[in-house]
């Protein structure tokens, strides 16, 4: 079917401003990318899956201009000792960078991956994400398959010492980056990434992720307080016998985040758990979408998503579990929640459960409340100030999300940035 | 220390008038209990001393130390040094309960202009008593109120009041769900409280309570109104012959 002239036309317009880099071995699935774009469109306000989030500001040819943030806060995780892999304004710095050498795993950034002949990553450029285009389409996805201008390509073979660090610096204004990782988890192989910063004015990150049967992967990003910034960003996880992926992503302010969360278990007994936090503040558009797909037997899917808006901001929520045919015993859980710290804030959740099998536990809840009076009166009666009593049960609230990451000491880390930035409102 | 006058509060959401004119004063040192049937506003007396929504004040006033209490938000009041023991204490899941003790006592030192307490000063203070009103360690790390028996979240209002040291104490039912053995416990942390700068309105149904923390003063409420006033007889004259015979008198 033809695409309606409207959408034909923002798709063009975008693409004319692109250049897909000369690519060697990856030219095959850029150019198929490509193709799949051109049959989909970029994203419009009436597909059904950008029916919360307005596309326009994603799509058009130009990135919005994003003042840079001024802050004096430590940056994020720097406390812990990592593997920094530096991007700026979404090309890789290599002075900013610690030397990618570290044992157990090996990294290359991805124009390495043809000259180098790193098969696995060659074969898998692409592929997740196209999997991933149905049933539900994810055009910007396609777009950055074919233009994606960096990223690297993780290879984790054992259990490295420490996190590898992905730091995404934004220093002009008017910045559009693209950037593609793949990872491949072998087996009984286990990392932690961690991912920080706004990137650019405009982000499009996609982050291709596969793991073997045993393989584990906790990744732990915090999208920071930039006020303009945009960001769409997908992850697409395969998932082998008995691995486990553990993500969770804090989100505070940007105008506009969409993290989309690709995930198909397809080994028996693996373990899925995607969680998020966020505070939106003013002008603030979160979108969190996910979909699982259970295509193996005994498997475990846990998505918990916080939102507390204030002023105005604006959370989404799109949460799918596929029970496919033949996937029983599937362990299926869902639960988004918002906290409205006033009548301005909006949250809309879809919650959505799409079950095959016969035999399988799936749950899913979605709420939205205002601070609980009750409690706020107790905390205030012991001498607690209105506006710090509103910031422990807002903590308090998101804790629950907080909890899903495994590392204590990272967990830690979460939570005090957190209360910092509640403390500071903007 | 304590001085209510002739305070009218109704619901502000309905045409609804629940204290109808008390009055009374409590001196530091002393020890006031409050008994009445249900409905006669003792609670709504304690909400509206520590500021809930809800209550709007048609008449008269209330002061703490010269302090005009209404005036001033719950925090406030909380700083000037109100307390109040909850009938039914909150639970706040996901705030622990050592992080929201710590947060009130250091509030109320800003609030005052002293110095917040230290890590470490305040940890030995907590254990020596949380120690006394066998609180043990566990229970201090646990959400605030979440999971805690009645008795236990009865304890622990009990240890917030020790650890906010406050000028008065309003413990409002505490007595509310309570085995003799939890009583007797909560009743001690009380009398260990009790000092020639603080005040006590105690707040009960019972003569059982007053057994272990002995009245200066008892008063009993009806209608809006405190309608008679004694020593700890009158409470015993309560607990033999219910209020009956005190209200038919009154009126």
């Amino acid at each position: 079917m033809a695409l309606p002239q409207a959408k034909q036309t923002v798709t063009e317009e975008r693409l004319a401003t692109l250049t897909m880099p000369d690519a060697g071995c990856t030219k095959k699935a850029r150019e198929a990318a490509l193709a799949r774009l051109r049959q989909m469109g970029l994203p419009g306000r009436r597909d059904e899956y950008w029916k919360y989030t307005r596309p326009d500001t994603l799509t058009s040819a130009e990135a919005p201009t994003a003042a840079l943030f001024q802050t004096d806060e430590p940056t994020m995780f720097h406390e812990f000792d990592r593997l920094k892999i530096v991007f700026i304004d979404g090309v890789f710095s290599p002075e900013e960078s610690d030397e990618l050498s570290l044992e157990g795993v090996t990294i290359d950034r991805l124009e390495d991956i043809c000259g180098k002949d790193i098969h696995w990553a060659k074969e898998l450029y692409g592929v997740l994400e196209a999997n991933g285009q149905t049933p539900v389409q994810r055009p910007l996805a396609a777009l950055n398959t074919a233009y994606a201008s960096d990223g690297v390509a993780i290879h984790v073979t054992g259990k490295p010492s420490k996190p590898i660090s992905l730091i995404y610096r934004h220093a002009s204004e008017t910045s559009d980056a693209i950037l593609h990782h793949v990872v491949r988890v072998e087996s009984d192989a286990e990392v932690t990434i961690l991912e920080n910063g706004p990137a650019a004015s405009r982000f499009n990150k996609c982050m291709e992720i596969d793991i073997a049967d045993g393989g584990a992967l906790h990744h732990i990003r915090a999208q920071g307080r930039d006020h303009q910034r945009r960001a769409a960003t997908h992850m697409f996880t395969r998932m082998g016998t008995e691995s486990v992926y553990k993500s969770f992503t804090l989100t505070v302010n940007g105008v506009l985040t969409r993290n989309e969360q690709v995930i198909e278990l397809t080994g028996d007994d693996a373990v899925a758990h995607v969680a998020g936090a966020c505070v939106g503040d003013g002008e603030f558009h979160h979108d969190d979408t996910v979909f699982v797909t259970h295509d193996a037997v005994n498997c475990e899917s846990r998505q918990v998503f916080k939102k507390v808006l204030r002023n105005g901001a604006t959370g989404v929520f799109q949460g799918k579990i596929l029970v496919k045919e033949g996937a029983q015993k599937t362990d299926g859980y869902q639960i988004s929640q918002s906290l409205l710290l006033d009548e301005d804030s909006q949250f809309l959740a879809k919650p959505e459960l799409e079950i095959y099998a016969d035999d399988v536990a799936c749950s899913h809840g979605s709420t939205s409340g205002a601070i609980d009076e009750t409690a706020l009166f107790y905390l205030r009666s012991r001498g607690v100030p209105t506006r710090e009593a509103t910031d422990m049960l807002t903590l308090a609230f998101l804790a629950e999300a907080v909890q899903e990451i495994e590392d204590d000491a990272l967990a830690e880390v979460i939570v005090t940035r957190l209360q910092d930035w509640l403390a500071r409102r903007h | 220390m304590l001085e209510i006058k002739n305070l009218h509060v109704k619901l502000e959401e309905e045409d609804k008038q629940i204290l109808k004119g008390v009055d009374l004063t409590v001196d530091a040192g002393k020890v006031h209990a409050i008994m009445g049937p249900n409905g006669s506003g003792k609670s709504t007396l304690s909400y509206v001393l520590s500021g809930r929504d809800g209550y709007e004040v048609t008449e008269g006033s209330a002061s703490l130390g010269g302090e005009d209490l209404l005036e001033m938000e719950p925090e406030e009041r909380a700083a000037a040094g109100v307390f109040l023991a909850f009938q039914y204490p909150v639970e706040i899941p996901g705030v622990g309960n050592m992080t929201f003790l710590r947060t009130a006592v250091n509030a109320q030192r800003k609030a005052r202009g002293e110095d917040e307490l230290s890590a470490t000063d305040f940890l030995k203070e907590v254990r020596a008593k949380a120690k006394a009103l066998k609180i043990d360690a566990d229970m201090l790390k646990r959400p605030v109120n979440v999971g805690f028996s009645g008795g236990e979240k009865k304890r622990n209002e009990i240890l917030q009041m020790a650890m906010l040291e406050p000028k008065m104490c309003i413990l409002d039912e505490t007595d509310s769900g309570l085995d003799v053995d939890a009583m007797k416990l909560v009743a001690e942390g009380v009398n260990a409280l009790r000092d020639e700068g603080r005040g006590f309105l105690v707040i009960t149904h019972y003569q059982r309570l007053l057994d272990h923390i002995k009245p200066d003063v008892v008063h009993i409420m009806a209608e809006g109104r405190i309608v008679k006033s004694g020593g700890p007889e009158l409470a015993l004259e309560v607990e033999n012959n219910g209020y009956a015979d005190i209200l038919a008198e009154v009126n």
